[in-house]
């Protein structure tokens, strides 16, 4: 008895984050088994990605940070290096290319970069003191940014998006001065029109125009735009209970269980579940930095603050998308859309804060 | 940087540089938050009423378009597989009312089998409610017609035009081509979303082994309807992929005459291009028409085809496992010459009979009067048994089964079909696995005359005559080609001899089917030169020493006729084996038929 608690005293866990997280799996379950018309082979599967990905969290949490430090540079070289391939292996096929097929499995390095570029831009800037000079700047951003180029070119727009988020975050926690966020600012309004003319993608383009006016593509990529907001607004304040909103399950057959998964969400529980969830995701955030404002080392704190920065822009992208006020890009809502890639890096993510919070050092900062 | 580091960096105005950055993000995030929330509430409060309206009068829903399977032609672009349109009957769970009732109405009109009804109940379990489910393919016309007129009674069933699978040339490329069926119960839960949506799979022969690159992508269609399920109309459609054409590098024409020579006979050819291992034609006889199957085949027919004796189900070319008797005489030879264990001077003397020893046992030569004096060439050319029980020893059993094994004997040879046998090409270690036994000095010689535990399908005779023919080169054999097929594998541990002793060999098989040779009558008056090998392989054991060839058997246990040849002997273009089940001899029933095949190939106006 005495040994079994002294187990459970030390090995790093929070449970209150631990909590949240099961909370949102939960809800995930629960929609998978209606988005995909009640089929069990589907909840599952779900299933045995959250037992796994919480298996590898409980793992990651018992690794001591420094090690995470030491780490930092060989994963973010590896991740280049995969990248690099993935990008090489795509040209020669002349087409997207996001996996590396290690035999049955099938992995993703974009997925790796959102852990390895926020552990690299943190192990970076902890050596140094604290804001950063304008050189520190310049190479942490280019960190940064090599990897969110290798995986934009794939392309993969909401992938390379989320890394940015991870790199740029850290460095605005490390106290990234304001005169620099204001000129960058600026040089992005300004050079809007000329990525609109020139650096994108004739489908990203008519992405941006149909969310100002879906009804102008209402069979292309308006269309899960329109289905996803009546499912929602049809939802209403109570919503239509689960398993009762059948016209989203009419509606989008290939998406409603990944990323449009909100849309069933909104249509069964309506305005007062997403109130919950959104609840929910803040409890993971709030408690998240606080964790990461804890740690005793620049490093873990960076991090932890880069990981639940990431996690917020998750949600934000996702929802925003979904009830049509952000583009379509391939974001999954985090924890509750069903797949098991970004469960699995999410869950990685998570195991670290809990490490961060395990491995500070015991007297108070 | 450490000397920075050091003087500089201090951690109390870091972390409170870091809390006030992050309580400011908080805050951010907190307003985004905000942000969606009055969005959300926007479209679900204050916009409720008109999108709940919108949700009533919207109903689209995503059907899956099926794509058609890829053709299969032969090298010169004759369709082996193709697709027919044909009648289907589906069922929209969520638009029947009373499903129970429905199938048994439905049940009256036309004929559900218990197969359907099964696969029908397991489709449900796993498909969405509001997805078209099949429950019967390949209505007759009357059958259509008969649900055509009660279609009013049956909300959310239809009949859809669709395509199935259909072989113009039956039966004789069943084995090979193979054949569609229906996704079984079983296979549901592994199958791709292209094999339920088209409801087959690849069962057999090419079919299978190149399912997926047959299958093509399905396509989705939103369609919109009405509150009974009916089509209003077709919104938006991504269309299905077709499955890519698949060319095989068999000749129909010499398929058809190998069919033709076999005459109904139980057997099997298969002919191979010995420079590039192409599979020319592959006959299994007797065959069935592969077109029974594909809509699911019914009880009785499935019934004929497994009680008959014959077995017109088991691809003999790919499975049939016979002793290669004689026809291994010519690779005994090569392995005597590369081993040095003979000369094509030195020579056995053939009495009619052998003696192992001091035993009293007498292995006989099927000459009952003996040859006289044996040298390699002759040997082959009279097929004399005695000379082979010698070289037999001089190798012994594990030298056979590693100079035989270079031939591809006693292993898969890989081609592009599934569930081919590997045979046996025995070895002490071999009999010491397999039979949990010594081996036996006796049956060396056994071996030597391919009788005993050897056994090998025609396919790999056909392999190992076209190494013959090559000298080695022939790569692993393939229906179908690079880009699309496998790429060709060289052979593994390709036999290997000098240029010399692949001429004697090759002579002593031209001296088979020239004057003198146990073929020559078969062969005469050939307008090409060729090189053969008869056998005769053993069906009944008499004992378990197998030291009596058993010719006093009963006919339906009278031995397979062998024959292996290729042509022309000086640039060879056709490698072949022929096996004629209870035919007699490799010389008066088989070694005619592959006369046939290969007239059919070298000797036809413009020849190929």
């Amino acid at each position: 008895m005495n040994n079994w608690l002294a187990f459970w005293r030390r090995i790093a866990i929070d449970w209150a984050l631990l909590i949240g997280l099961l909370g949102l799996c939960t809800i995930g379950l629960l929609l998978a088994y209606s988005a995909g018309a009640e089929a069990l082979p589907a909840v599952k599967n779900q299933g045995l990605r959250v037992g796994l990905g919480l298996l590898l969290l409980v793992a990651v949490a018992q690794v001591p940070i420094a090690w995470l430090q030491r780490l930092a540079a060989p994963i973010y070289l590896l991740t280049l290096l995969l990248l690099l391939v993935v990008d090489a292996i795509g040209a020669i096929g002349h087409g997207a290319q996001r996996w590396l097929e290690l035999g049955p499995l099938r992995f993703q390095p974009s997925e790796l970069a959102k852990l390895a570029v926020p552990m690299m831009v943190a192990r970076y800037l902890s050596d140094r003191p604290l804001p950063p000079t304008a050189r520190d700047i310049l190479v942490s951003g280019a960190l940064a940014l090599l990897p969110v180029l290798l995986i934009a070119v794939q392309p993969d727009l909401g992938t390379s998006l989320l890394v940015a988020a991870a790199g740029l975050s850290v460095l605005f926690l490390a106290g990234l001065s304001w005169r620099v966020i204001g000129l960058f600012t600026g040089l992005a309004a300004a050079a809007a029109p000329l990525m609109w003319l020139f650096g994108m993608h004739d489908y990203q383009r008519q992405r941006v125009l149909t969310l100002f006016d879906p009804q102008r593509d209402p069979l292309g990529t308006g269309y899960h735009i329109i289905q996803s907001t009546i499912a929602i607004g049809s939802g209403g304040f109570y919503g239509k209970g689960w398993l009762e909103g059948t016209q989203t399950r009419l509606q989008f057959l290939p998406e409603s269980a990944t990323d449009f998964v909100f849309a069933v969400f909104g249509e069964e529980f309506g305005l007062l579940g997403a109130i919950g969830l959104l609840l929910l995701y803040g409890f993971i955030i709030g408690r998240g930095m606080h964790i990461a404002a804890q740690a005793s080392d620049g490093f873990g704190r960076l991090l932890g603050g880069g990981l639940v920065c990431t996690f917020f822009v998750y949600v934000v992208v996702n929802i925003g998308m979904v009830s049509g006020v952000l583009p379509v890009v391939g974001v999954p809502l985090p924890l509750v859309s069903y797949g098991g890639t970004s469960m699995v890096t999410l869950m990685l993510g998570f195991g670290m804060l809990m490490g961060i919070r395990a491995h500070r050092k015991l007297w108070p900062a | 940087m450490v000397r920075r580091q050091q003087t500089i960096k201090d951690p109390a105005a870091e972390l409170r540089l870091f809390r006030r950055r992050a309580a400011l993000l908080l805050v951010l995030m907190a307003l985004a938050g905000g942000g969606l929330l009055v969005r959300l509430g926007f479209l679900q409060v204050v916009q409720h009423d008109r999108y709940a309206t919108a949700s009533r009068n919207n109903s689209i829903r995503a059907e899956v378009i099926a794509p058609a399977r890829g053709v299969i032609t032969d090298r010169n672009g004759t369709l082996l597989a193709e697709n027919v349109s044909s009648y289907s009957l589906y069922l929209t769970p969520e638009s029947v009312p009373d499903t129970a009732a429905t199938l048994a109405g439905l049940g009256r009109l036309i004929d559900l089998r218990p197969a359907d009804l099964e696969r029908f109940a397991s489709l449900r379990r796993t498909r969405p409610r509001f997805e078209a489910l099949v429950l019967r393919r390949n209505l007759d016309d009357t059958e259509a017609a008969r649900f055509a007129a009660h279609r009013h009674q049956f909300p959310g069933v239809e009949l859809r035009g669709d395509l199935s699978r259909h072989y113009p040339l039956g039966s004789l490329t069943a084995h090979v081509v193979g054949y569609v069926g229906r996704v079984s119960e079983a296979e549901l839960a592994q199958a791709s979303a292209e094999q339920r949506a088209t409801d087959s799979i690849g069962k057999t022969g090419v079919e299978n082994f190149y399912d997926a690159l047959l299958q093509g992508r399905v396509g989705y269609q939103q369609v919109e309807v009405d509150a009974h399920g009916r089509r209003l109309q077709v919104l938006d459609r991504t269309r299905a992929q077709p499955g890519t054409p698949l060319r095989l590098e068999l000749d129909i024409d010499l398929q058809r005459a190998a069919q033709a020579a076999l005459a109904q006979r139980p057997g099997a050819v298969v002919a191979i291009d010995p420079s590039s291992g192409h599979v020319l034609a592959m006959v299994s006889e007797p065959a069935f028409d592969p077109n029974l199957f594909v809509g699911g085949i019914g009880n009785a027919d499935y019934r004929g085809l497994m009680d008959n004796p014959e077995r017109p189900l088991t691809d003999r070319a790919l499975r049939g496992l016979y002793p290669p008797g004689s026809t291994i005489k010519p690779l005994m030879g090569l392995a005597g010459l590369v081993s040095g264990v003979v000369t094509p001077d030195s020579h056995v003397w053939c009495p009619g009979w052998y003696t192992l020893g001091n035993s009293p046992h007498r292995y006989r030569c099927w000459q009952r009067h003996g040859h006289g004096r044996m040298e390699l060439l002759r040997a082959v050319s009279q097929s004399c048994d005695v000379y082979f029980y010698d070289l037999a020893l001089k190798l012994g059993i594990d030298r056979m089964h590693e100079q035989l094994g270079r031939f591809g004997l006693g292993a898969r040879t890989g081609i592009d079909l599934p569930g081919e046998q590997a045979g046996v090409l025995p070895s002490q270690a071999w009999k010491r696995s397999a039979r949990k036994a010594p081996w036996y000095p006796g049956e060396t010689l056994i071996a030597g005359i391919g009788q005993g535990y050897n056994t090998a399908t025609p396919l790999q005779l056909a392999y190992a005559t076209a190494l013959l023919a090559s000298r080695g080169q022939t790569p692993t054999p393939r229906l179908v080609a690079p880009p699309l097929g496998l790429p060709p594998a060289a052979p593994g541990q390709s036999p290997q001899a000098s240029p010399e002793q692949w001429q004697i060999i090759a002579d002593a098989m031209h001296a088979v089917v020239s004057p003198g040779g146990t073929a020559f009558r078969a062969l005469a008056g050939a307008p090409y030169s060729a090189a053969g090998k008869t056998g005769t392989a053993q069906v009944f054991k008499l004992s378990q020493r197998a030291d009596d060839r058993g010719r006093t058997a009963p006919q339906h246990l009278q031995d397979h006729a062998l024959f292996i040849a290729y042509a022309p002997l000086e640039a060879p273009r056709i490698a072949l084996s022929v096996v004629v089940e209870h035919g007699g001899s490799g010389s008066g029933t088989a070694a005619p038929v592959a006369r046939q095949v290969l007239d059919a190939w070298l000797a036809r106006p413009g020849g190929t």
